[in-house]
């Protein structure tokens, strides 16, 4: 089908489309790359009153490194951090997520502020922001806040943002020199939306695991730290029956739901299966 | 603003145009410009038979509003010809059978063109990731991955200084 009508606005600044977002008052959608909002209105699933467009915004496209944190603009394209340098030395797990979202003409359109203001529970850049522990900028009528990423992802398609809220930059630590990493997926077609997806890191010190981060994709409503699956590998290390005893954890700690493709066991089932197959890929690229 | 004045390059060629703002870039270049070779598949994003080059970069375009290309350079099929010929990458889809009905071929074509400026010697493993971006119902894709395996050398020569 073809988008309803709308009115639309082409945003020049942050302050612009805040602005245009106050005066509509929740009646208006922030226009990214568009790569989920406008299936939805060419579907009528989203029927907004205007959209606000910030695709020319020049100032919310950026990859910036500071002080140990990888800042993104939140338009920066998905295709760009897929290349972009610094993602390649600081965030390998970001650019390895970065793989499976969709196809290289999604990721050129595509956003990492979109991707994560969507919240879709099957996407991999929330897997990501989670397991790293990353936080998000975001700028109303009152000014600038930061939101964790902890708080940020509330159910479905919804996060703690206000409707007169942009998502402004994106914010990932580094991660540590010689850390493994990895992101696995299952769908059933290359550039699907996940069945499930683990991201994965671990931190080693000699036989010792250091730090483990473990995050879900499509387990659930939202994306799932698995820190409790964390713990026993940073308690036992990064032997087999260790990485088996987190895996098990990992598909108790998740709540995934039942849909067209996949049932809630079958996705509890990958969450394990992929948990193991991650750490295992992650550790053996660890160097202490 | 419910109408808008776009202007853009499409195949080299300046183009200019008034549409709705909610106007699809496919169905602008379909409708206002009758460059129909791009075709509307799907309308989601899911089949690719609309991908066009966008500032050389594939972009789905049931996914862009026409009014989003404006200042734009977009490349369609109907600019892959040069000099009355076709595109070795097309030349090569004729010779390899990565075609039958055609429908998908539009979005095959530069898909297949913006992965091999992305990766100008890609594996076959790569070329069928790439291709994976456009749903094909008569090929099967093993046509498809020789043609873009057969032009990729191609390709490369003809870039080459």
């Amino acid at each position: 089908m073809k988008p309803p009508r709308f009115e639309y606005h082409a945003a020049h600044s942050v302050d612009e489309a805040v602005e245009l977002l106050g005066r509509y008052g929740g009646d208006a959608k922030v226009l990214a790359g568009g790569q989920s909002l406008m299936p939805m209105l060419n579907f009528r699933l989203a029927r907004p009153a205007a959209l606000v467009d910030v695709n020319r915004v020049a100032a919310l496209a950026y990859v910036r490194e500071d002080d140990g944190v990888v800042a993104f603009g939140a338009m920066t394209r998905q295709r760009t951090i897929e290349f972009s340098p610094v993602v390649a030395a600081r965030l390998p797990l970001l650019r390895e997520a970065t793989r499976w979202v969709g196809h290289l003409p999604i990721r050129s359109r595509g956003t990492i502020g979109g991707s994560i203001a969507h919240a879709d529970p099957s996407a991999e850049y929330p897997a990501v922001l989670t397991a790293l522990g990353g936080e998000v900028v975001v700028q109303g009528p009152r000014g600038r806040r930061a939101v964790k990423a902890a708080d940020l992802f509330e159910g479905y398609l919804t996060t703690s943002l206000e409707p007169e809220e942009l998502l402004v930059e994106v914010r990932l630590p580094a991660m540590p020199a010689g850390a493994g990493y990895a992101f696995e997926e299952f769908a059933r077609r290359h550039g699907d939306f996940a069945i499930v997806g683990i991201a994965a890191m671990v931190v080693r010190e000699g036989a010792r695991c250091a730090v483990a981060r473990l995050a879900t994709a499509g387990a659930g409503p939202v994306p799932v730290r698995l820190r409790a699956a964390e713990e026993i590998l940073e308690r036992d290390g990064l032997g087999d029956a260790a990485v088996a005893a987190a895996g098990a954890r990992a598909a108790e700690l998740v709540e995934p739901d039942a849909d067209l493709h996949a049932s809630a066991e079958y996705r509890r089932h990958l969450t394990g299966v992929l948990t193991v197959r991650a750490l295992k890929r992650a550790i053996a690229g660890a160097t202490s | 603003m419910t109408e808008t004045p776009i202007r853009l390059t499409v195949n080299g060629v300046p183009r200019t145009g008034r549409c709705a703002v909610r106007k699809l870039l496919v169905d602008f270049l379909r409708e206002d410009l009758a460059l129909t070779g791009t075709h509307v598949g799907c309308e989601h994003g899911i089949c690719g038979a609309c991908t066009v080059l966008v500032n050389g970069q594939a972009a789905r375009s049931c996914l862009m509003l026409a009014v989003q290309a404006d200042g734009a350079e977009v490349t369609t099929v109907e600019g892959l010809m040069q000099d009355g010929a076709l595109h070795p990458l097309q030349a090569a889809f004729r010779r390899h059978h990565g075609l039958q009905c055609g429908f998908c071929t539009p979005g095959m074509l530069l898909t297949a063109l913006d992965l091999l400026r992305v990766k100008p010697d890609p594996t076959e493993a790569e070329i069928r990731e790439g291709l994976s971006a456009v749903l094909c119902r008569c090929t099967g894709y093993h046509g498809c991955v020789k043609a873009v395996q057969a032009a990729a050398p191609e390709l490369r020569a003809a870039a080459a200084p």
